[in-house]
């Protein structure tokens, strides 16, 4: 719907300006939405995507600037009111809560607070309908916690259409999505555009921009760059207007794979809570190779992340490292038999809000010299190893002194970089390495990745972005419920083929294969 | 309203909503004394004389600071670690009953000998007593705060038990307390003459080496890390659990002290009310010293002056001494305000 | 007399029964505030405050159903300070709750002095009186246990399913539950996580103290330091033990206060007198811990208690 200068008005932000101290979030940003249309915001992480969209729905406040909906002025600052005037949106972290119900969580916040009693028939009613019109199918009385990411997302869908929502705002909704789960809500958000709903779709994958929106805004550093019909753009317009310069992504040469470094054979974890364990993995790590691993998330990542990083051991199996069985595993044992941990979550296990660069830079390594001997620390040599990472690894930083939460993301991620792989290791485990950072960083941190396979490091590259997998990696798995898929080779498969595995289809296959097998022998 | 925070305080920043916490407290304190009839200014000076106006108010103070100290970090040490050590009071009382236990008779050794042995000892006990609780915690998950507060009752029963049993003296006319220490048992003064024992100098040397550990040692690193982020300290590779457990050997054994010392330099015997809630004050020390071992020695001596001299002026002009409590648990709780507010600063959303 | 005859008394159960009281005011008190996602450990002192609260106001002159309400405005007030510092703030909600504890309770203990200056022993009034109810109160065993105790107590488990009626039957009930689950799931739909959690905090102190002055106004008929005597703590326990159930908090407390009442027959029996009273005495701490323990592996804990919630992450 490309024309759609008969249809009306639904949406008009003015002039929105929103700063976080000295930083300026959005800058004068203006852009409106009409009827049944879908407008995508495309941009880098930090672009100011999001926090537009919380002020949208009231759960910022700008500091200059309105929002319009229906042609009425929104007070500011009332996530209620955005409700009430029809704006729904999908936050990329759900909020949902996980021991409630569907139900529950969709009809949370529906009736007043004064109310006597909750109305529940009429709410199974209408969200009956809801799910037909939209092909939103999700178990009602389920509890959230045991439901599927894709399904979590229907239910936030659900959460957003119970309220009549007429718009939609999306926040990186694919990002945890297997790409036939991408197309089962590109469907969805068709049917709701046929029905007359506005959809605001951020991302900042190009591919899906391109497929499913009308026109695309682009943000840079807070500002609005640059507005276009999809028609007058393709991928490589898109890309070079978001970054604002020419996009260096290093260039990926194949690996040169060596002897096998570690070795899991026929692995199994205990699950945790619902997140499932590991399931009879077999997994071989090789020098001079990057070992993708493409999975929804929640599938056993992080049971399999934990495993090589010390954190939990085999149920059952055998773990090999260097050809012989490690004894008395833990993070510890695994840091001295030299594997490096990029963890998932650099603010929660990478590091230390309160502590300074020093003292995170030597987290991992204070126990032995020359951090510290008999028990007494040497801060002098602590503090030379934090300045030489600083140099090194190029960390924005007033100074080794400085507390490690006042930096940005990225500067956090090249210490955390330059602590693992300044020891360097001979295994490397990267989880989520450039979740969140901006192009710059991503970059960074991949050139860095691929310096060290190709010094001959083992690295094993866990991420649920498949386009960063693929990029990378010169053999994928698959991860799905526990189950790992055989290795493919780089460019052996689609993205749709990948898919099928990430959706636990060709497991099924596989496992019915291997039942042949041993039922003939 | 929203928090931010802010990268680097300035000067203001930091001082001003401490200062006005105080000032707060302050008032909050002259509105009560007015309230029972009394003349602000006059009750409020007569608490500063009352605690610092003479060398016999002064000593008064000093020896009231000592087993604060003691208590202060015992709770510092343990809250630094994240471990909500609620049962200074037991740990207090388990040092002062090894104390009597060892004192009066059992070891007839000379002063240089039986007083160290007594200090580790007590140490010892205290530290058994937070043993059970860090455990509980380690073990099955459960909230140290909750049994630790448990413990100061259960462990007082229990002094109560033995106090009227096994440890009653003969000579004490029936009343529930343990035979006297023996003179080689007391700790000396630091001064012949002055009402003041070497149980504070213990105190100051224990703030030093409590600062030394924290600053200095890996044991100081990885508890600092374990309080500001377990999961972070966990996974690097630092053993959490073991962390904990010490912290709280070290915890308990610091506590003790402060029973040690109340009973070796001040008392002499050990009675039911050897403490007026010692070990709950001592949190309200640490909190006010920000959790640092040597400032737990200057919050301790104001908080003890607030005792002094409110126990004073209430003697000389009837207003409750209730009073230094009011004003203790008010600096608290404005205080954690003010330290909020030195670090983020409040704007609309 | 034996173990079981104590068992099979009338007068053991509703010793229990008034002894189940007070807890059962505070339990669902901490209950409420913990479902919401705040650790209240001013429960004690709070409870001191409403004690002494509700003997004043009824010794000063008003009726005993206006002092029930002094000690739960009283309550609420002290609710009001502690969730101002840990619910906006997001200050630590330990330290917050034992600075409240201290507050209250030196707050308390200066107004007695102030209000009685002079007595040796404290005042009696005239407090809340058992009340029959008609043929119920004949039913032998349950019936005097039951149905003839004070109106207070009546009070106390009507209020048990009224707590969990609105609980898990009406939106409020869900907002508080959400809020003690995810907050940021209340957020996105509108609702304010500040004034749910304040309110749960503040409604919930009101319990407290009412539970406080459940001692004063209807167990016994005067005030005494040190009354409460960890009281809020094993209500702490309590909330732990019923997985943050308003009924098995009920159970919880029923089975706490016949042990109690048990301890203290069992201590005038033979067998009792050759054990020091004190032993007795420190039974319901460690049951508690006990509890504690038992649970500890199972228990549902609310999944945001003690987590801040502060909008302004980014």
């Amino acid at each position: 719907m490309t024309d759609n200068g008969a249809a009306r008005l639904v949406l008009r932000l003015d002039g929105i300006t929103k700063r976080f101290g000295k930083l300026v979030a959005n800058d004068a940003i203006s852009l409106s939405l009409h009827e049944g249309e879908v407008i995508a915001l495309l941009g880098e992480n930090g672009a100011g995507k999001t926090t537009l969209m919380n002020i949208l729905f009231g759960q910022y406040t700008a500091d200059e600037g309105t929002v319009e909906v229906f042609g009425r002025t929104l007070p500011p600052g009332n996530p209620r009111a955005a409700l009430d005037a029809g704006v729904g949106m999908v936050h990329q972290h759900f909020t949902l809560a996980d021991n409630m119900t569907v139900l529950e969580n969709v009809t949370l916040g529906t009736q007043s607070l004064l109310a006597l009693s909750l109305d529940r028939a009429a709410a199974r009613d209408k969200l009956a309908r809801l799910s037909a019109d939209f092909g939103l199918q999700v178990h009602l009385d389920a509890r959230v916690g045991s439901l599927t990411v894709g399904e979590r997302q229907r239910v936030e869908i659900l959460k957003a259409l119970y309220r009549d929502a007429r718009i939609l705002i999306l926040d990186e909704p694919t990002a945890v999505l297997t790409p036939q789960e991408t197309e089962d809500l590109f469907a969805t958000l068709r049917k709701a555009v046929r029905l007359g709903l506005s959809v605001v779709f951020i991302s900042h994958k190009l591919h899906e921009v391109m497929a499913i929106s009308d026109r695309v805004l682009i943000l840079r550093h807070g500002k609005l760059v640059a507005e276009r019909p999809i028609a007058e753009v393709d991928k490589e317009k898109l890309a070079a207007l978001m970054v604002g310069t020419e996009v260096n992504a290093p260039h990926v040469q194949p690996g040169c794979p060596g002897a096998v470094l570690m070795q899991l054979d026929a692995v199994t974890t205990p699950d945790r809570g619902n997140a499932p364990g590991l399931r009879s993995v077999s997994l071989a790590l090789r020098a001079g190779q990057i070992t993708g691993l493409a999975g929804v998330s929640g599938n056993g990542q992080g049971a399999l992340a934990d495993l090589i990083g010390g954190l939990i051991s085999p149920e059952t199996g055998r773990m090999e490292l260097h050809g012989a069985h490690p004894d008395g595993w833990s993070p510890r044992a695994a840091v001295r038999s030299g594997i490096a941990r990029i963890p998932e979550d650099r603010h929660r296990t990478g590091t230390i809000a309160g502590f300074d660069l020093t003292e995170n830079a030597i987290l991992e390594t204070y126990a032995q010299p020359p951090y510290s001997r008999s028990g007494w620390m040497n801060w002098a040599r602590a503090e030379r190893f934090t300045r030489q990472i600083i140099d090194t690894y190029d960390v924005r930083c007033p100074g080794p002194g400085t507390r490690i939460g006042l930096l940005s993301g990225g500067n956090m991620q090249k210490l955390i970089l330059g602590r693992v792989l300044e020891a360097a290791p001979r295994i490397i485990l990267a989880n989520q390495p450039v979740r969140g950072l901006d192009i710059g960083a991503v970059n960074y941190v991949h050139g860095q990745l691929l310096a060290a396979r190709d010094r001959g490091a083992a690295v094993l590259l866990i991420s649920e972005d498949l386009d960063e997998i693929m990029a990378l990696s010169d053999v994928i798995h698959v991860i799905s419920e526990g189950r790992l898929s055989p290795g493919f080779a780089r460019g052996a498969k689609s993205p749709a083929e990948l898919g099928v595995w990430m959706a636990g289809q060709g497991f099924d296959a596989l496992e019915a294969l291997e039942q042949e097998t041993t039922d003939a022998s | 309203m929203r928090l931010e925070p802010v990268a680097r305080p300035s000067f203001w920043r930091n001082t001003v909503p401490p200062a006005i916490a105080i000032g707060a407290t302050v008032v909050v304190a002259s509105l009560l004394a007015m309230v029972a009839g009394g003349d602000p200014l006059l009750v409020l000076g007569l608490i500063i004389k009352g605690a610092f106006g003479s060398k016999f108010a002064l000593l008064e103070t000093l020896n009231r600071a000592t087993p604060l100290i003691f208590t202060g970090l015992a709770v510092a040490v343990a809250f630094r670690a994240r471990l909500w050590n609620i049962g200074a009071e037991a740990q207090l009382y388990a040092g002062a009953l090894m104390t009597v236990v060892l004192g009066t008779g059992l070891l007839p050794w000379s002063g240089f000998a039986l007083l160290p042995v007594m200090v580790i000892a007590a140490m010892l006990a205290g530290a058994l007593v937070l043993l059970v609780p860090a455990l509980l915690k380690v073990r099955f998950g459960v909230d140290e705060v909750v049994t630790t507060l448990l413990f100061n009752f259960i462990f007082l029963l229990f002094v109560s038990m033995l106090l009227e049993g096994p440890l009653k003296d003969p000579m004490g006319m029936g009343w529930p307390k343990s035979e006297p220490l023996i003179a080689e048992a007391r700790l000396p003064r630091i001064v012949d003459g002055l009402r003041l024992h070497w149980g504070f100098g213990l105190a100051l040397i224990a703030a030093g080496v409590i600062w030394v550990i924290e600053r200095r040692t890996t044991l100081g690193y990885e508890m600092r890390a374990v309080g500001l982020n377990r999961e972070a300290a966990g996974f690097a590779g630092i053993p959490v659990n073991r962390v904990l457990i010490k912290t709280a050997l070290l915890s308990g054994g610091l506590a003790a002290l402060a029973g040690f010392s109340e009973v070796a330099g001040l008392k002499g015997n050990l009675t039911l009310d050897l403490s007026p809630g010692f070990g709950y004050t001592g949190i309200i020390v640490a909190m006010l010293a920000l959790l640092n071992p040597l400032a737990v020695v200057a919050a301790a001596l104001f908080v003890a002056g607030i005792f002094v001299g409110a126990d004073s002026m209430s003697r000389a002009v009837g207003v409750p001494s209730y009073l230094a409590d009011i004003m203790l648990a008010t600096a608290l709780l404005l205080m954690v305000v003010a330290i909020l507010l030195t670090r983020f600063r409040v704007v609309r959303e | 007399m034996d173990f079981f005859d104590i068992l099979l008394s009338a007068s053991f159960w509703t010793a229990a029964i008034r002894i189940a009281s007070p807890l059962i005011f505070a339990t669902l008190g901490e209950l409420i505030c913990e479902r919401a996602g705040v650790l209240n450990l001013g429960i004690e002192g709070i409870m001191v405050a409403g004690a002494f609260a509700g003997w004043m106001a009824v010794y000063s002159g008003t009726g005993l159903w206006t002092g029930v309400a002094v000690a739960m405005a009283v309550g609420m007030l002290f609710g009001l300070v502690h969730s101002l510092l840990t619910v906006p703030f997001g200050l630590s909600q330990h330290v917050v709750g034992l600075g409240v504890t201290l507050l209250a309770t030196s707050l308390t203990y200066y107004a007695y002095r102030l209000a009685l200056p002079e007595v040796t022993s404290p005042p009696k009034i005239e407090a809340f009186q058992p009340f029959e109810i008609p043929l119920l109160s004949e039913i032998p065993l349950i019936g005097p246990a039951l149905f003839a105790q004070t109106p207070l107590t009546y009070l106390a488990f009507i209020l048990v399913g009224v707590v969990a009626l609105v609980l898990y039957r009406t939106p409020l009930g869900l907002a508080l539950r959400a809020a003690g689950e995810n907050p940021a799931a209340v957020a996105a739909q509108g609702l304010s996580v500040t004034a749910i959690r304040m309110g749960a905090v503040m409604v919930g102190s009101g319990l407290m103290a009412v539970g406080g002055a459940f001692l004063t106004m209807s167990a016994f008929d005067s005030f005494f330091f040190e009354m409460v005597n960890g009281r809020g703590w094993i209500c702490i326990a309590l909330v732990v033990f019923g997985a943050w159930k308003p009924g098995k908090a009920l159970l919880g407390a029923i089975l706490f206060a016949a042990f109690d009442a048990l301890q203290i027959r069992i201590q005038q029996t033979p067998l009792g007198a050759d054990i020091p009273y004190q032993v007795f005495l420190m039974m319901p701490y460690f049951l508690s811990i006990l509890a504690l323990i038992v649970m500890s592996r199972r228990a549902e804990v609310p999944a945001a208690l003690m987590v801040p919630f502060n909008k302004g992450e980014r």
